[in-house]
């Protein structure tokens, strides 16, 4: 009872907390960031130019954070969990009001030195609100009406701020990292059974409410060669460049398909297209162990921790992870229909960067302050 | 308490197995993303592999190299050489206007071309290769190059382009090259195959209809380029196959000579290898330089070549079709011999005109010939004889020989487009082109080469050929290695019924150029090396009326255009014959003073020339 408390009351010593810390994940995350530097030399041709500056820039500021983040106790994350929500919330809010015009779409505000992206933000706060949300109830409570309904507004909510935008492909992106807590929390299954079949049976008439664009989209991935130079183009040259990569890949800064700028978005969410052209079969193949690593990393940590919410929402946060790696690296396989969603850490962007560093941030916090157990 | 660990308990169960079955899934997952990653970059690899050179390789075709055209000496005729030419990329200029105004003061450049590279500037891509000057000579060409150090982007060029070292001397045989149009481009599908911007195609002559064979191919780049069509790098360059080069029969010699014997005159000359039936010269008058089109001819240039009212552009030795006047002599006394109408001792008497029906008919001669038989009728031209022989003999029957020595169709079959076929009349021809009956009086003037019937020079060089070779059929040509393929059938073969008819002509053909009283006496040469036989003829332009008679003009004083035309057809050394020629002067008034002066200088070259040729072919089989 002794011990107890003198944990709860968390006197580790600093070196105690590095000790405590998951350095596989560390690395992995590490090993991820130089890679995906590299990848952004190579869209800038070879040479240290924008992208790679401020990608470099990023990735050194915000792994910093994350380090910062894994030092505090992640009784303050706890805490924080509601506030971060309503924050973000009100940053899409202030989004919707003033936010920054671009290519038909309003999904930034100025932060004079950062273009900050709220809904890419909103993607880790749902989680950690959620769980916060269900880190007390009883297994009784969670199925109760009033529990589904509340949750359901909090999810619904940031997903109607980010499809006015519009922005469909992140809102979807917010939902699914809604619902993965609401899964870990233990929602009967039915209800997850019920809504996919309500989803399924309503598809068409979803269809009929999407803007042209985005069936376009749809109909493109159907049938990619229906329009080869213009709605089909992206993935049309996608799929070649992946295919062209062969086993091994084209060699470091010789993927022709990007130096010679048949790639679209090279950049943000066709990274993974470039990298594989380059690297091939097995350098895809090794991306995809490093994060595979990490992901089964961040489900250790959330087995070994003591608290639900640090359960939750490393569980929570591992599957909204991995959803966002299947979906992006399907989309440029030509799996899935194009939805603007990035490849985590290894796409250009500092919102969907700052969103992840913070996720991995408290992940190691709960990692590092595993034993923990909150009131 | 105990509830609440109970419920944690549950919580703990409900989401470890929760996160089993999510873990199970994402397995799941992860091995289709790597199988979807095997299938693309392992199994479809080649496939992608292509499309994607397909995405970056572009192949750019420049122009072919054209084979040449050689004398039969080996001289070289129409060549190519190194044209020095101006390029830009303009995006590669940092100040473009500078630059060109800089190039303008340098090349002297007009405003009318200059206006024009600034057209072509704004027409084309920024990376494309502007052509600012495509055949520039060497001084200001030199001075450029000192210039560079000033002209970013600026690239002087060697490209090859076409030449014809003799200018006018072979333009009727030859033709030019000029740039293709869409015209050429459709009609043939070799240019089709071959064609770059820029690229120069025959546009008549030997240069069109041979271009199959000069053309030759492409020279290919393979360059990288990137997804707006700019060229990267260069890959790969394959290097076409040059044209074909050609030798001709023709002797640049005497070419030369027909073209100074021709000088300011309209007509033609062509001299034909009797046994081979090798063109030694071919040449039209006037002429005009071939090497004024390459480039492009300016608009004056131009019309001082369409106006001239010699007509510089039509080829008169394959094109023209006259009436053949008295060179078509020969061959109807040899009809009439060849059908038993006469024979040797035959004679009739001339008084200087016939009457026939209520028309009267005139021997050239007014006062007559007297009694004359068919040696002297034919060495004295005398056109009542061949009017009596001719009615004796009907057109049928002259017709038909006529044919058979090569008049009526195209001596070169297809390898002329523009050749004509003249018109050798008879009385089914008339009935069904004219719709009407052959007259009795038609019959005696086709007798002496007027009215309908038609030849071009070439026609009467073949059939002087002919004659000279003892009567045996050759095919023209002018393309030395046609030699072995194409060999018709009926190459020498049989023209002639009798062996002695043929001789018979020859020997009156010799009275007519070596005899006192033959009409071309005076151009004769005694010595046996060169002598030759011939017949005179004088076409008219236009009727000769009763008025025109009694004034009996001479020549420099009827009006150009009115003017008869002076024809000649020979052949030599009379003994061991081996060239035939046929003369033509457009309104040179008579045959005899106009025609035959030329064949005599023409002769003494010709077989001078005679030992040279033959050693060359000689050399030809030792080599072998």
């Amino acid at each position: 009872m002794y011990q107890h408390t003198r944990l709860t009351n968390n006197q580790f010593s600093f070196f105690q907390k590095f000790k405590n810390f998951d350095y596989i994940l560390l690395v992995c995350i590490l090993l991820l960031g130089f890679i995906s530097l590299a990848t952004m030399y190579s869209t800038d041709g070879g040479q240290i130019l924008y992208h790679t500056k401020s990608h470099f820039t990023k990735l050194i500021v915000f792994s910093f954070m994350m380090l910062v983040f894994s030092f505090i106790n992640i009784k303050f994350w706890f805490s924080v969990g509601y506030f971060f929500y309503i924050l973000v919330i009100g940053l899409l809010v202030w989004t919707y009001l003033f936010g920054i015009q671009s290519s038909g779409s309003q999904r930034w505000i100025d932060l004079y030195f950062i273009n900050l992206q709220p809904s890419e933000l909103m993607k880790i706060c749902i989680i950690l609100c959620l769980a916060k949300y269900f880190h007390r109830m009883k297994l009784e409570n969670v199925n109760s009406i009033y529990t589904i309904l509340t949750s359901l507004i909090i999810i619904l909510l940031p997903m109607g701020l980010v499809i006015v935008q519009p922005d469909l492909g992140t809102s979807l992106l917010i939902a699914v990292s809604g619902i993965a807590v609401l899964w870990f929390a233990g929602i009967n299954h039915k209800y997850f059974i019920y809504t996919m079949l309500g989803f399924l049976i309503s598809l068409p008439f979803i269809i009929s409410f999407l803007k042209p664009y985005q069936k376009l989209r749809v109909l493109t991935f159907l049938n990619p060669d229906r329009d080869p130079l213009g709605a089909g183009y992206q993935i049309i040259q996608s799929k070649i460049a992946v295919g062209s990569g062969g086993i091994f890949g084209k060699g470091f800064l010789k993927g022709t398909q990007s130096y010679l700028e048949f790639l679209p978005e090279k950049h943000t969410d066709f990274i993974f297209t470039l990298f594989s052209e380059e690297f091939g079969f097995v350098g895809s193949a090794f991306l995809l162990i490093i994060y595979a690593i990490i992901i089964y990393r961040i489900v250790v940590i959330g087995a070994t921790s003591r608290s639900f919410f640090a359960k939750l929402f490393c569980y929570s946060f591992a599957a909204a992870i991995f959803v966002f790696i299947t979906i992006n690296m399907s989309m440029v396989l030509g799996l899935l229909p194009i939805v603007g969603s990035p490849l985590p850490i290894m796409s250009y962007g500092g919102s969907s960067m700052l969103a992840t560093m913070i996720g991995f941030g408290v992940v190691m916090s709960a990692k590092v302050h595993s034993q923990q157990s909150i009131a | 308490m105990i509830s609440s660990s109970s419920d944690n308990v549950t919580k703990l169960n409900s989401i470890n197995r929760r996160m089993f079955i999510t873990g199970s899934l994402k397995f799941m997952v992860m091995i289709g993303l790597v199988s979807r990653l095997f299938f693309l970059q392992v199994k479809e690899n080649k496939k992608y592999l292509t499309l994607s050179d397909k995405n970056r390789i572009r192949e750019w075709k420049l122009a072919p190299v054209r084979g040449e055209f050689l004398d039969y000496f080996g001289n070289v005729i129409a060549g190519n050489f190194e044209a020095y030419q101006l390029h830009i990329i303009p995006e590669e200029v940092e100040d473009f206007r500078y630059v060109i105004y800089r190039l303008k003061d340098l090349l002297e450049l007009s405003d009318k071309e200059f206006k024009k590279v600034l057209k072509k500037k704004n027409e084309s891509k920024p990376w494309e290769t502007l052509i600012i000057s495509d055949n520039l000579d060497w001084k200001r060409f030199s001075k450029i190059n000192n210039h560079l150090y000033d002209l970013n982007g600026v690239k002087p060029v060697i490209s090859i382009s076409r030449n014809y070292p003799f200018g006018e001397n072979f333009t009727h045989i030859i033709g030019y090259v000029s740039q293709a149009n869409e015209n050429d481009i459709e009609k043939n599908e070799i240019i089709k195959k071959n064609f770059v911007p820029g690229l120069k195609v025959g546009k008549v002559g030997l240069e069109k209809s041979l271009e199959e064979k000069l053309l030759g191919t492409n020279d290919i780049e393979r360059y990288e380029v990137n997804a707006y069509g700019r060229r990267i790098s260069q890959l790969e360059f394959q290097k076409g196959k040059k044209g074909k080069t050609l030798r001709l029969t023709i002797d640049t010699e005497v070419q030369k000579l027909a073209n100074e014997l021709l000088k300011d005159k309209a007509g033609s000359i062509c001299v034909m290898d009797i046994f081979t039936g090798s063109i030694i010269a071919m040449h039209s008058s006037p002429s005009f330089d071939p090497n004024l089109f390459v480039f492009g001819i300016s608009q004056d240039e131009w019309q001082i070549i369409r106006n001239n009212p010699m007509k510089p552009l039509v080829n008169k030795t394959l094109q023209g079709n006259y009436s053949p006047g008295s060179t078509i002599k020969p061959i109807v006394a040899l009809s009439a011999l060849e059908n038993g109408i006469i024979n040797t001792n035959f004679t009739v008497k001339c008084t200087g005109k016939t009457d026939m029906y209520g028309q009267t008919y005139h021997c050239w001669k007014k006062k007559g010939h007297g009694f004359v038989s068919l040696r002297n009728a034919m060495k004295q031209s005398c056109d009542t004889y061949f009017y009596e022989i001719a009615r004796k003999l009907g057109v049928d029957k002259l017709s038909e020989t006529a044919k058979k020595f090569g008049l009526g169709k195209e001596v070169f079959g297809d390898l002329f487009s523009i050749e004509k076929k003249g018109l050798v009349p008879n009385t089914q021809w008339k009935k069904n082109a004219l719709g009407k009956g052959w007259l009795l009086g038609e019959t005696m003037i086709t007798g002496i080469g007027q009215g309908y019937i038609q030849t071009t020079p070439i026609q009467l060089c073949l059939m002087t050929a002919q004659i000279a070779n003892g009567g045996y059929k050759i095919y023209p040509k002018i393309i030395v290695d046609d030699e072995m393929k194409d060999q018709p059938n009926d190459k020498f073969s049989v023209l002639y019924k009798e062996a002695k008819n043929i001789r018979i002509i020859q020997d009156a053909m010799f009275g007519s150029t070596n005899e006192v009283m033959g009409t071309s006496y005076r151009s004769r040469i005694n010595d046996p090396k060169y002598q030759f036989a011939g017949k005179t003829g004088t076409a008219q332009v236009k009727k000769i009326t009763e008025r025109d008679r009694e004034l009996d003009l001479k020549t420099f004083e009827i009006p150009y255009e009115e003017r008869d035309h002076a024809l000649y057809i020979a052949f030599g050394p009379y003994k061991n014959p081996r060239y035939a020629l046929s003369i033509l002067v457009e309104h040179g008034g008579n045959g005899s003073t106009t025609a035959a002066p030329i064949a005599k200088k023409l002769f003494k070259l010709i077989i001078d020339r005679h030992s040279l040729r033959d050693s060359i072919n000689n050399k030809k089989y030792l080599e072998i």
